[in-house]
């Protein structure tokens, strides 16, 4: 990025302000998730601080509610503020993670898928034509159905299962239309190695429709984590989760206890809509064809 | 379709023993040995699975290990509740998504377009189940004026197809999940059109057209919703393994009794045959929709000729 790019895009980002309220609800989830130990009034999983003697008390402020446990506690007994801050970091652990290894799978296979064509491509198309019209949560869901051991890093693997595609084919479109670009020939006809036309010369150049993907791939992963979760096959009951919470406090909703499902809830969709904000205007500032004047 | 079944059978062989699950917890191993002769799977595994893909192919799925029906029977019985469920939603969310994206495109600065993509954002961001969960907070326990759980009373169509939409009552029942599941997918839809729409509606052949005197109709109608169905289509296409995932949770919500609630329990239970030919007729549907998008690709696009 040559530095007038670059200060035009911290321009348009400071004067959208959708954009930086995007960032700044993400940020402050982010930090909130890794700073969770320092945080939190309590440890939810400790099991020596949960006593049942605490269980299902309201928010402070309603009859019944105590400062200790500022949004009342759970069924268990466990504080829901902290549960949210310890359920943020499992969320946005997985959507890392599902982000870096889908990422990295799905950047290669397209970059090459596209780079060579061929059989390489039509194999790895096919594939993640046939993958995605299963659409990501249904495998990922029916995946969790079947392993025998839950965990963090199984969630991940089974989302990312399908996730890789939306890379696979956003790069694979980009590497196809770079590839005509006369700079490509020129390196080609000065003798560079694929390797290096692959690395040096295309990837910098079709890397920024990538970033969307990113950041719209996050909320998806989100939320498709919560839903494992509330269905039961997502992270074991041992782990913090905000769609596991509202799985719980569904159950104590028809008593009137609304808190057991509107603080995780709101919690989740805080931090999509944050990152949602952001990719929305991420995405219209890459997109040429779309001017930014109002 | 040949290596769904063949991955299907593989993994669901390997994961648990079901010999021991129909037994029981406390069987005795002569008894989990006898479950095991009589379900035949003391066979070895590729020969189970050529058995298995054999009978598949009439529809015979095995029985379920738990109620000890055919599999594929029990399925097609919740089918209908599932099917009515879905439909309704995918109408409405296309329908209404695509209109709401076209008026939104047209007027992107009057403040009902700005309440809609606002709503939209919210949408896109709340999950299905927190959206059912908050609906059944609001209008099943605060207001009380909608059923939050079952389907309601059915009337039998044509001997076979119970549907809730000929009564009262079932017609109440299908409004929370139809909202359950319609939120979602309606703003992912709304914004695509959107998007599509301000890209085409700066093109030279939308400012040509205006040109030539067309009516507004013409030209958003004709003109520019052409070109912007296409991704809005894949799209819709794509959606349907989501619906189907959606109905699951949808359906767990309020107790639907339909397919996905079934397939949960089973999966809970480890009901292997039945999980099975759930995803066989899931595959069969999706791969039959997909074709038929294909399909709706040509006629929206003379460009794409298929030979």
């Amino acid at each position: 990025m040559t530095d007038r790019r670059r200060s035009k895009f911290r321009y348009d980002f400071f004067h959208d302000p959708s954009a930086v309220g995007g960032a700044a609800i993400l940020a402050f989830f982010l930090l909130a998730a890794l700073f969770a130990p320092l945080l939190a009034p309590h440890n939810p999983y400790d099991l020596t601080q949960v006593t049942m003697a605490d269980a299902l008390k309201p928010p402070v402020w309603r009859s019944g509610g105590t400062s200790t446990f500022l949004l009342g506690t759970d069924d268990r007994g466990r504080d829901i503020l902290s549960t949210i801050l310890f359920g943020c970091r499992t969320s946005l652990m997985v959507a890392v993670g599902v982000v870096v290894l889908s990422g990295g799978l799905g950047v290669t296979l397209g970059l090459l898928a596209g780079y060579y064509g061929g059989k390489l491509d039509a194999v790895v198309m096919r594939l993640a034509d046939t993958l995605f019209s299963f659409s990501t949560t249904l495998i990922a869901f029916l995946m969790m159905g079947l392993f025998k051991q839950r965990g963090v890093m199984m969630v991940i693997i089974a989302i990312a299962v399908v996730d890789w595609v939306r890379y696979a084919r956003t790069m694979r479109g980009s590497v196809l239309e770079a590839k005509q670009e006369v700079y490509i020939t020129a390196a080609r006809a000065t003798g560079c190695s694929d390797a290096r036309i692959l690395l040096k010369h295309l990837l910098p150049n079709v890397l920024a429709p990538i970033f969307v993907v990113v950041a719209v791939d996050m909320a998806v992963v989100i939320m498709i984590e919560a839903t494992l979760s509330f269905l039961g096959v997502g992270v074991p009951l041992t782990e913090p989760s905000l769609g596991m919470m509202i799985a719980i406090g569904k159950n104590y909703m028809y008593a009137g206890m609304w808190w057991m499902v509107l603080f995780p809830g709101g919690t989740m969709v805080l931090i999509v809509m944050g990152i949602n904000l952001f990719a929305d205007w991420l995405r219209e500032e890459l997109n040429p064809k779309i001017s930014r004047r109002r | 379709m040949l290596g769904v079944t063949f991955i299907c059978f593989v993994i669901f062989r390997f994961t648990g023993d079901p010999s021991v699950i129909i037994a029981g917890q406390d069987a005795t191993p002569a008894q989990v040995e006898e479950v095991r002769q009589a379900y035949g799977l003391d066979k070895p595994f590729y020969i189970q699975y050529v058995l298995w893909l054999s009978h598949a192919a009439r529809g015979d799925f095995g029985r379920s290990f738990i109620s000890r029906v055919p599999a594929l029977g029990l399925i097609l019985e919740r089918l209908p509740a599932t099917v009515e469920l879905a439909t309704t939603a995918v109408l409405l969310a296309l329908s209404l998504g695509v209109f709401l994206g076209v008026v939104v495109s047209i007027r992107p600065r009057r403040w009902l377009s700005r309440l809609i993509m606002m709503s939209s954002l919210a949408g896109i961001s709340t999950p299905t189940f927190l959206i059912g969960t908050l609906l059944i907070m609001v209008f099943a326990v605060e207001l009380g004026i909608l059923p939050p759980f079952g389907r309601g009373e059915t009337v039998l169509l044509f001997h076979y197809w119970p549907t809730g939409f000929l009564t009262l009552s079932g017609l109440t029942h299908l409004v929370l999940p139809v909202l359950t599941l319609v939120g979602y997918q309606l703003a992912v839809l709304l914004r695509l059109t959107r998007a599509g729409m301000r890209e085409v509606l700066g093109e030279e052949y939308i400012k040509t057209a205006w040109a030539k005197g067309l009516s507004r109709k013409r030209v958003v109608f004709k003109h520019a919703l052409r070109n912007v169905l296409i991704p809005v289509v894949t799209m819709s296409g794509l959606m349907l393994g989501e619906i189907l995932v959606f109905s699951i949770v949808t359906e767990t919500i309020y107790q639907w009794p339909g397919m996905g609630n079934l397939l949960l329990t089973s999966i809970y239970e480890s009901d292997q045959p039945v999980i099975v030919a759930y995803i066989m007729l899931a595959s069969f549907i999706i791969l039959t929709i997909n074709v038929g998008v294909d399909i709706l690709y040509a006629l929206l696009n003379p460009k794409i000729r298929y030979d």
